[in-house]
């Protein structure tokens, strides 16, 4: 039986936690499979980018704006999230903690927000999934994304609660934990996409 | 099959018409699916046993329960597939130049529905359920690293196999073939629901496969016992975890085709369709992307198993441990490289069908090394032939004849002449019958002892394995000669009567494997009605080197009193050497587990929901079973799950138990494994 502790919770060796190396552990592997979910969307969307079908392409619907304001709210909400961590870490105050997940939550909020407005202002230019192999490649690749989100939105909803039923036990805190992961996971994606979708689209 | 209008606007596209009424055969087989659920389930109200069933099993988080439901599964999925596959040979002996009993249209359900079944609900559930048994106990672990998730997998599993026994009853299935090759599998080519029946279901059994391999990967390396470095480890943990590596990365890709068929069904996108600047080399890419690995994913584990056989049946250790492990490894990195022969025929360069050719091959070099540690492990052993070993001998060499049909079918040149032929089928069957099927059922003649405290009658093993490999020779030989002379496949007639003999041949054999199976359901049931004198409670038959041996038979729920340590490779027989197996420990702790829990059975019925409503376009049900799995798994998490605790005093008394037992069997030898004097205390180490 593997005893380490984590870095994420525990400052020093010696601190009285129960393991958390098989749950992180897992969580890391549950998190290659998703990106290699994420691979292959990304690898049917740059075979398909081109098959236009006589519809839009990829210059004439895709907007650099909105794109970085996108990538900037949710960078700064890792950063929030970041903070989060720290809090819970370093045992600050559980309203700051608190804090800290809504502006996250927030910040996701507004995220969402943004995509949808962009997606719906793809749709009066014509740009729907139904047109062209681009657009349903595009449809499939950048909303598996924003399900991510979404499904981060609920979670944090979710841990929100758990830490106001529950406080600061061993169980809210790997949550926690794996919950960072995944939203600096879905950051990082989202780097993927703004780089390979939006950039190289607009070129 | 047409879709009528339905009866009412809740039922979406489900109609009475559903009901197969124009096929004799499928009613019949509709009749039988319904007729055996409705006696399976008034026989355990008869017996009252509902509660009993979901206290002690359905709901239970153990990985031993749980592997024998998932080998449950396995085998009614195998009934099914079985029978299918002999109503196709009959079909096809019978269909020279007439139309035969059985229409086209159905034939192609048979043969999509025979595939779909064997790969996703027969060969994983099986492979799943003995690792899930067999694993934890080898590696000395208490559980797998998530029981409850266990639970969920297997939950899923069989929603998915519900699913495609669902579309026995309300037909049709897809006729698309296993592989759902689009565009065929698209709205314009195949516009009933038989292909979302397809999707869904083999979506479900692929969300439970990541989660299982992201679960054993974890438990094995994690939870392994003091000691067991991974170089200690018993070859089938390997091979379990190359399997696992290979789940967590093959099945996403399966995931991702199955999703985007669909929204192109549904939706009407364009991934895979021929207009709108879609791309069907898309599809077959992503398919045998996870395809290829998907081969060996249902390959490897029985590879595990046939070198614990070799290995205790010849009394020795294993030879070239090694090499084996390193061949296992490169198998699996292998299969990520090859997926590309699976459409030599479909347009690209020859450059590139060179490349993969190449590749496909070189998989015969790390295979081949485990065929010759297998046969040197055996030299100069005190080798012993009880059933579990016949199989293993069967598949050898029968293994063998298909690795080298494989490399002739790995030259592009000789693929394009033979790969629509029956001479692919008989390849494939080669491969997959003898290195995935006849390893399963070595496994479970093999652990059923350890599993249910009894040994499996003999004679009916045996028979059973002759019908088996008789019938696969004479069902399977003939396909490729008959591939050699032209005879397509997935064809439902044939119009050349000189194929008529060998088909009559292959037919024969069919008959022979359907009896095969036959023999083993009462080898079964013979030896339940004689387990008194079949018992084996010390847990030790077979004279065993690894782990799972060291406790008794069954293993108590938190298989073993005392994590124990490791010191050398064949851990238990090191122990039986140096005279420190069956040793009571010093004193007992009080253990630890996990409680039982709903949430696997609640979100295996939510998916189901969802799955039949998506697939009859039933939007309320669909929409009922996704909100639901969400709001189920939001709830669970609020709800504490205290451990059990099993005191110190109750563990006491169950290993007592155990070492009375001990203490009245006499060590029995390895010629008399099978007397009714061998309780399960070996000679061997004693």
């Amino acid at each position: 039986m593997n005893g380490r502790i984590h870095p994420g919770i525990n400052l020093r060796a010696g601190d009285q936690q129960p393991t958390t190396e098989g749950v992180m552990f897992g969580f890391w592997v549950f998190m290659m499979s998703d990106a290699v979910l994420f691979a292959l969307l990304f690898a049917v969307y740059a075979s398909l980018s081109g098959n236009t079908a006589d519809g839009p392409d990829a210059r004439q619907v895709f907007k650099l704006a909105p794109a970085a304001l996108e990538t900037g709210t949710l960078l700064l909400s890792s950063f929030t999230f970041g903070l989060a961590s720290l809090a819970m870490k370093y045992r600050q105050s559980m309203a700051w903690l608190q804090g800290m997940l809504a502006a996250t939550l927030g910040l996701g909020v507004i995220f969402l927000g943004l995509e949808i407005h962009d997606f719906m202002d793809m749709a009066r230019q014509g740009a729907l999934p139904q047109v062209s192999g681009f657009l349903s490649a595009f449809f499939a690749l950048v909303p598996t994304h924003f399900l991510h989100v979404a499904f981060g939105c609920v979670w944090i909803v979710v841990v929100m609660l758990q830490l106001r039923v529950f406080g600061l036990t061993h169980t809210t805190r790997t949550r926690l934990l794996r919950l960072g992961l995944f939203w600096h996971f879905l950051d990082i994606v989202w780097v993927m996409l703004f780089s390979f979708v939006f950039l190289r689209g607009l070129l | 099959m047409g879709i009528e209008a339905s009866v009412s606007p809740w039922l979406g596209k489900l109609s009475l018409s559903a009901l197969p009424t124009d096929s004799v055969v499928a009613m019949g087989a509709a009749l039988i699916a319904v007729l055996g659920a409705l006696g399976m389930a008034g026989y355990i109200t008869w017996k009252g046993k509902w509660r009993y069933l979901w206290r002690e099993w359905f709901t239970s988080v153990d990985h031993k329960r749980i592997g024998i439901m998932y080998v449950v599964l396995a085998l009614v999925m195998l009934a099914r597939a079985v029978i299918e596959a002999l109503v196709m040979r009959l079909q096809q002996a019978d269909a020279v130049n007439q139309s035969g009993f059985i229409s086209a249209e159905h034939f192609g359900q048979l043969f999509s529905t025979h595939g779909s079944i064997m790969i996703f609900f027969m060969a994983m559930p099986f492979l799943t359920g003995i690792i899930n048994y067999v694993m934890p106990l080898q590696i000395g672990a208490r559980d797998v690293s998530f029981p409850t998730l266990n639970s969920i997998s297997l939950a899923l599993t069989a929603a998915g196999a519900a699913l495609v026994m669902i579309s026995l009853i309300l037909a049709p299935f897809s006729t698309g073939g296993w592989s759902g090759y689009a565009p065929f599998t698209e709205l314009s080519f195949s516009p009933g629901v038989g292909v979302d029946y397809w999707i869904w279901a083999v979506t479900l059994g692929s969300i439970g496969s990541t989660l299982t391999g992201i679960n054993f990967a974890v438990t094995l390396y994690k939870q392994r016992a003091p000691g067991m470095d991974l170089m200690r480890m018993p070859l089938f943990c390997w091979t379990a975890l190359c399997t696992s590596i290979l789940m967590i990365f093959a099945m996403p890709a399966l995931t991702v085709a199955t999703a985007l068929l669909a929204l192109d069904r549904y939706l009407g996108m364009h991934f895979f369709t021929n207009d709108g600047g879609g791309n069907m080399m898309l599809y077959a890419n992503l398919f045998w992307l996870f395809g290829h690995p998907e081969v060996y994913i249902v390959v490897l584990p029985s590879f595990g198993v046939f070198s614990e056989l070799f290995s205790t049946f010849s009394a020795k250790q294993l030879y070239g441990y090694t090499s084996l492990v390193i061949a296992t490894l490169t198998i699996a990195v292998l299969s990520f490289t090859v997926w590309l022969h699976h459409f030599f025929t479909m347009g690209q360069s020859a450059h590139i069908n060179a490349v993969f050719g190449i590749a496909t091959m070189l998989i015969g070099i790390p295979t081949g090394v485990k065929i010759y540690d297998w046969i040197f492990t055996m030299f100069r052993g005190q080798v012993r032939f009880p059933t579990p070993l016949l199989w293993g001998l069967a598949f050898l060499v029968t293994f063998v004849i298909g690795g080298l049909t494989g490399i002739l079918l790995a030259i592009p040149p000789v693929d394009f002449l033979v790969h629509n032929t029956t001479f692919l089928v008989a390849h494939f069957h080669n491969m997959l019958i003898p290195g995935t099927l006849f390893g399963m059922i070595a496994a479970y003649q093999f652990w059923f002892p350890k599993a249910f405290g009894f040994r499996l009658e003999e004679r009916w093993g045996k028979l059973a394995f002759g019908c088996w490999v008789v019938g696969f020779y004479l069902a399977f030989m003939p396909l490729y000669v008959l591939g050699l002379e032209g005879m397509p496949r997935r064809s439902a007639q044939v119009f050349d009567p000189s194929l008529r003999p060998w088909l009559l041949v292959a037919a024969g054999g069919a008959v022979l494997i359907t009896l095969g199976l036959a023999a083993l359901v009462l080898q079964l049931a013979v030896s339940i009605r004689h387990r008194d004198r079949n018992r084996v409670p010390v847990g030790d038959p077979w004279d065993g080197r690894s782990l799972e041996w060291a406790c008794s038979a069954p293993p108590p729920e938190y298989n073993f009193a005392r994590i124990p340590q490791v010191d050398a490779r064949d851990a238990f027989w090191a122990m039986k050497q140096s005279g420190t197996a069956y040793m009571p420990p010093p004193r007992y702790d009080a253990i630890a587990l996990p409680q039982s829990s709903a949430i696997g059975p609640v979100l295996g019925g939510l998916a189901l929901a969802a799955a039949f409503g998506l697939v009859w376009h039933i939007w309320w049900m669909a929409g009922l079973g996704v909100l639901g799995s969400i709001g189920a798994v939001i709830v669970w998490t609020f709800v504490p799950r205290p451990e059990r605790t099993l005191s110190a005093e109750q563990v006491a008394r169950t290993e007592a138990r155990w070492y009375a037992a001990i203490a009245e069997a006499t060590p029995a030898s390895r010629d008399a494994e099978h007397a009714t004097s061998n309780r399960g205390l070996a000679q061997g180490g004693a």
